[in-house]
This record gives structure tokens, C-alpha cells and sequence, in this order.
């Protein structure tokens, strides 16, 4: 295990939880963390989907980055993960029916999903398949770990409940809850995510974006004309 | 044991003057410069052929399970729109049981005796030039553009009688092509359920039309216009003669205490094309043109009909 569990892999299994998350801090793969968050188990089946691919095709990429040409470089990338995708999607169509059907597109837009991208360009093309495999299930995690938050915000809110549990005892059958129908929206997520970059800037201030420029002020008439 | 045979297979490998011939081959472009034209070339189709050969392996191999899995969610999708779902119930028993699957055909409202309605797939059916037919433009106002001849439809009946009507409907709505079931009691007029099973409209807007409250409002609306004052209410609703389908989705809340509010039901709000595609489906397959002569010929015999 001492052997696995070298300076390198920890660090590129932990890292993206907090300090280089791919939502909070790199802000990719937000459309599915929208779309997908309405409901738990959704969320989970998603984030393990999407952490298998990143993590497979990262080794994959990985495994023969000596011999990609570099003209072809992203193609080769993209059918990598293409055809894992169709495998997770085949998978779920086969074993998960219900929530094929609930995650529909979504599934196959991990193909899109910028986190598996950025990952195979970013590290796998660089790094040894072990060390790309963990990157790839370190940034699933890290996806993972938003999703989940934020789908846990969404469906007690939205609906009182918790994996399909009732939490809450919903005002329309007799119970005090008055569910919040905007977080079964979209909009909601972005809301939450939103608040929880604010929450990890606020505690990690050192990921906080230098601005790219400044307001100037219109206190000595600059500007002012408009 | 595997790896005997792994060793066997690798022994045969080497004696075969073209796997020889694949490893010079490999070896050689391997060795090749990464931006080379060959390499590059070679890379792509190696690439595609390892990745086609998993993906067609897990499409094909999974295919089995696949179909199951849609066949009991279309029975559960019948059996719910009969409200005959229960939770925990074996599915196939209470679908065997209760569920009598029967193919109509469409131009004439008869039974289609000579087709097995086990077999039958009115989805395929739609696709095929053979078993389908084109719509004609200005009576295409579910946007299908193509009905199937014969069309699948689903009885329950109890001690003979006729209960429910099951029919299959489709339309476009606003970004799909929404399929579901429309359960009507054995008048042939009074809708039971309805239930779209395969729809992509827009989740929270469109996508409501799976909200179980929204479907219960359609319990006990009636299909066929009776009365005049049915097509008075302006909106969404066109004028419909008696006799025609007049039921459809209002913009708002229906007003029960309004005459003609039988025909209504809610519209589903933020999302007037989908509740639009809605009411046309539904006026399509309730025409002349659907199911009404089905429905006529059903009627009369009171569901005596064996």
C-alpha cells in the first residue's frame, strides 16, 4: 500500500476536494452539476459515472501518451472518452433503468464534460497511468463531493425528502413543510454553487482571483457622462 | 488455467505468419517519429478499431437486459395509467392477469385479427413504409407526419365487461416527440389517466406533464364534444363541432363551475408549446384520423364484446 499511496498520489487524490476542486475552483462541468442535482440518487449515479470515466480514460490516455500525435492529440482524447461513455451509458441502460432514464442526456454529455477533458490534457498527457488514474478518481471526488452537497440542499428543500425518504412532512399531506419549488429548478444549483464558492473563498482566501481591473471611480467626474 | 490457455493462444499467435507479420508492423510504427503521416494515420485506426470493438462488445452484450428492462417499464407505464400500479406487486403477473393487448386497425376501428398483438411494435410499425402512412399535411396538427396502419391498444376488463380503454398517443410537443397512454373508461369519452412515458421536454416546464398531480387533473374530463358551449371558451381551444374532440389544455387554472370545464384541464405553466402539443395530440388521436371510429365501434357494443 506505502507504494500506491506515495507523496504524489495523495496529493492528486485530495487536492481536488478543496484547495483545486473542478467546480468551485476550475468551474467546469457546471451544466450537468445543474441539470443532474434535483434529486440524490441521480446525483450519485452521475458522480460515480462520471468518476469511472475520468479516472479510465485518464489511464487510457495515459497508457499511450508516448505514441499520440500531436495533431490528432484531442480527437484521439475525445474517442477515448467517447466510447467509455457509451460504455457507462450501455451499463446503466442495462443495470439502472430508472436512472438511465431520469440522468437521459446527461449521461452522454460527460463526453462534453470539461473536467474528464481537462484532465486527460492536463495531467494524463504528462503522467504515468496509475498516477492519471488516481488524478482522474481524485477530481471525480471532487465533483462528487459538490454534487452531492448540493443535491443533499436541493432535494430537502425542494421536496422534503432525502434519496426518495420523506425528511420532511410535506404541508399538501398534512405536514408543516412548505416546499421551496424553486430548488427542483435548475437556476437553484447555480445558486448553491454559488454560495459555496463564496463559503471555500472565504475560508482559502488564497483562492481568490486577483481582479482584472479596477472600477475606477466617478467621484471626480470621469465617466460620469453616460 | 487461464494462463495456460492465455499461453496456448500466445503460442498459436506466433505461429501465424500474420501476426508476425502485425507485430514487424507495430514495431516499426512505433518506433516512427509521433507527427509522422504514417504514425499518425496508423494510430487513428488502431484507436478506432480497439474502441469500436468495446463499445459494440458492452452494446451487444448488454442488449438483452436492455430490452427487459424497457418491456417491464412499458407494462409498468400501462399498468399505471390503468391505475392498476401497486407498490411491490409482480408486474408481469398483474399485467398478464389483467391487461388484454389488442391491435386495431386504425382506417376501419376493427380488431386486427391476423396480427399477433404480442409481436406487434406500433413503434417500428410507424417507421416502416409498409405498415404506416404519411399524414396529410393540414390534418397533421400532432406534428407526427407519419401514423402506423394498425395501432396497439390495451383493454382491462372485469367479468367481460370492458373497464379501460388503453390507447397509445404521440405528438410534438416543443423540443420531442412526447409518447404516453390515454386511459379512457368504457364510454369511449370519460379519460381515466394519461401518461407520457417517453418525453425530453424541458424539466419543471414542459417535463411536468409526468407530475402525478397534474395527471390526476384529467380524471373524469370528457373527450367528445356534447354541447355547444364546449368550443366557447377562447384560448388554447379551437372551435369543435359535436362530436369532435374537444378536450384541451386552458391557459391557467380551470374554473370547475364553468360550463365546458369537462373539456379542459390546466396548462401547464411556463410552457404553452408543450401544453399545446399537448392538446393536439390528443385531438389527433380522439379524430377521425385516431381512434374515434375504434372508439364508436367499441361503444356500441357496450364492451360486451368478447
Amino acid at each position: 500500500m506505502s507504494e500506491i499511496l506515495n507523496d504524489e498520489t495523495k496529493k492528486v487524490l485530495t487536492e481536488p476536494l478543496v484547495d483545486n476542486n473542478p467546480i468551485t475552483l476550475q468551474v467546469l462541468g457546471i451544466c450537468s452539476a445543474l441539470a443532474v442535482t434535483s434529486q440524490m440518487s441521480t446525483s450519485l449515479i452521475m458522480a460515480l459515472a462520471l468518476t469511472l470515466v475520468t479516472a479510465f480514460s485518464s489511464a487510457a490516455i495515459s497508457a499511450i501518451r508516448n505514441h499520440i500525435p500531436g495533431s490528432i492529440r484531442i480527437i484521439v482524447q475525445m474517442t477515448i472518452i467517447a466510447s467509455l461513455v457509451i460504455v457507462v451509458d450501455q451499463m446503466l441502460k442495462a443495470f439502472a433503468y430508472e436512472i438511465s432514464k431520469q440522468l437521459s442526456v446527461f449521461v452522454g454529455l460527460i463526453i462534453t464534460n470539461c473536467i474528464v477533458m481537462g484532465r486527460a490534457e492536463g495531467y494524463a498527457m504528462k503522467n504515468p497511468p496509475l498516477a492519471s488514474f488516481m488524478d482522474g478518481i481524485g477530481n471525480g471526488l471532487g465533483y462528487s463531493l459538490i454534487l452531492i452537497t448540493v443535491s443533499f440542499i436541493r432535494e430537502l428543500l425542494g421536496s422534503g425528502k432525502l434519496l426518495g425518504i420523506e425528511m420532511f412532512t410535506l404541508s399538501k399531506d398534512g405536514g408543516w413543510y412548505d416546499p421551496n419549488g424553486l430548488m427542483l429548478l435548475p437556476p437553484s444549483a447555480f445558486f448553491i454553487i454559488g454560495l459555496i464558492i463564496w463559503g471555500v473563498r472565504q475560508w482559502k482566501p488564497k483562492q481568490v482571483e486577483a481582479a482584472d481591473f479596477k472600477i475606477m471611480s466617478i467621484a471626480h467626474g470621469e465617466g460620469g457622462h453616460h | 488455467m487461464l494462463n495456460e490457455q492465455l499461453n496456448k493462444v500466445s503460442a498459436k499467435l506466433d505461429k501465424c505468419e500474420h501476426y508476425q507479420k502485425f507485430k514487424v508492423y507495430r514495431d516499426k510504427v512505433l518506433a516512427l517519429g509521433n507527427d509522422s503521416l504514417e504514425k499518425t494515420i496508423a494510430i487513428a485506426v488502431a484507436l478506432c478499431l480497439v474502441c469500436a470493438v468495446l463499445v459494440s462488445f458492452s452494446a451487444v452484450a448488454l442488449k438483452p437486459l436492455q430490452v427487459n428492462n424497457k418491456e417491464a417499464d412499458m407494462k409498468k407505464n400501462i399498468l399505471d395509467v390503468a391505475g392498476l400500479l401497486e407498490e411491490g406487486a409482480n408486474i408481469d403477473a398483474v399485467f398478464k392477469d389483467k391487461i388484454e393487448a389488442k391491435v386495431v386497425n386504425l382506417e376501419t376501428g376493427d380488431y386486427a385479427e391476423d396480427i399477433n398483438p404480442a409481436e406487434y411494435d406500433q413503434r417500428k410499425a410507424a417507421k416502416d413504409p409498409a405498415m404506416s402512412v404519411a399524414i396529410p399535411k393540414e390534418k397533421d396538427i400532432a406534428h407526427i407526419r407519419i401514423k402506423p396502419k394498425y395501432a396497439k391498444v390495451f383493454l382491462v376488463k372485469e367479468g367481460g365487461a370492458i373497464k379501460s380503454i388503453i390507447l397509445p398517443i404521440n405528438g410534438y410537443g416543443l423540443w420531442s416527440t412526447l409518447y404516453g397512454f390515454l386511459s379512457l373508461e368504457a364510454d369511449g369519452q370519460t379519460v381515466q389517466s394519461i401518461n407520457f412515458y417517453d418525453q425530453a421536454e424541458t424539466p419543471g416546464l414542459g417535463g411536468e406533464v409526468v407530475n402525478p398531480n397534474w395527471r390526476a387533473l384529467w380524471k373524469g374530463k370528457k373527450v367528445y364534444a356534447e354541447t355547444e358551449q364546449a368550443s366557447l371558451e377562447k384560448g388554447l381551444i379551437e372551435e369543435a363541432e359535436i362530436g369532435e374532440p374537444a378536450l384541451a389544455l386552458i391557459k391557467g387554472v380551470v374554473d370547475n363551475s364553468k360550463p365546458g370545464s369537462q373539456y379542459q384541464v390546466d396548462g401547464l405553466a411556463g410552457a404553452s408549446l408543450t401544453s399545446t402539443g399537448v392538446t393536439n395530440l390528443v385531438r389527433y388521436w380522439m379524430s377521425k384520423e385516431g381512434f374515434a371510429k375504434y372508439l364508436a365501434k367499441v361503444r356500441t357494443v357496450k364492451g360486451k364484446e368478447s
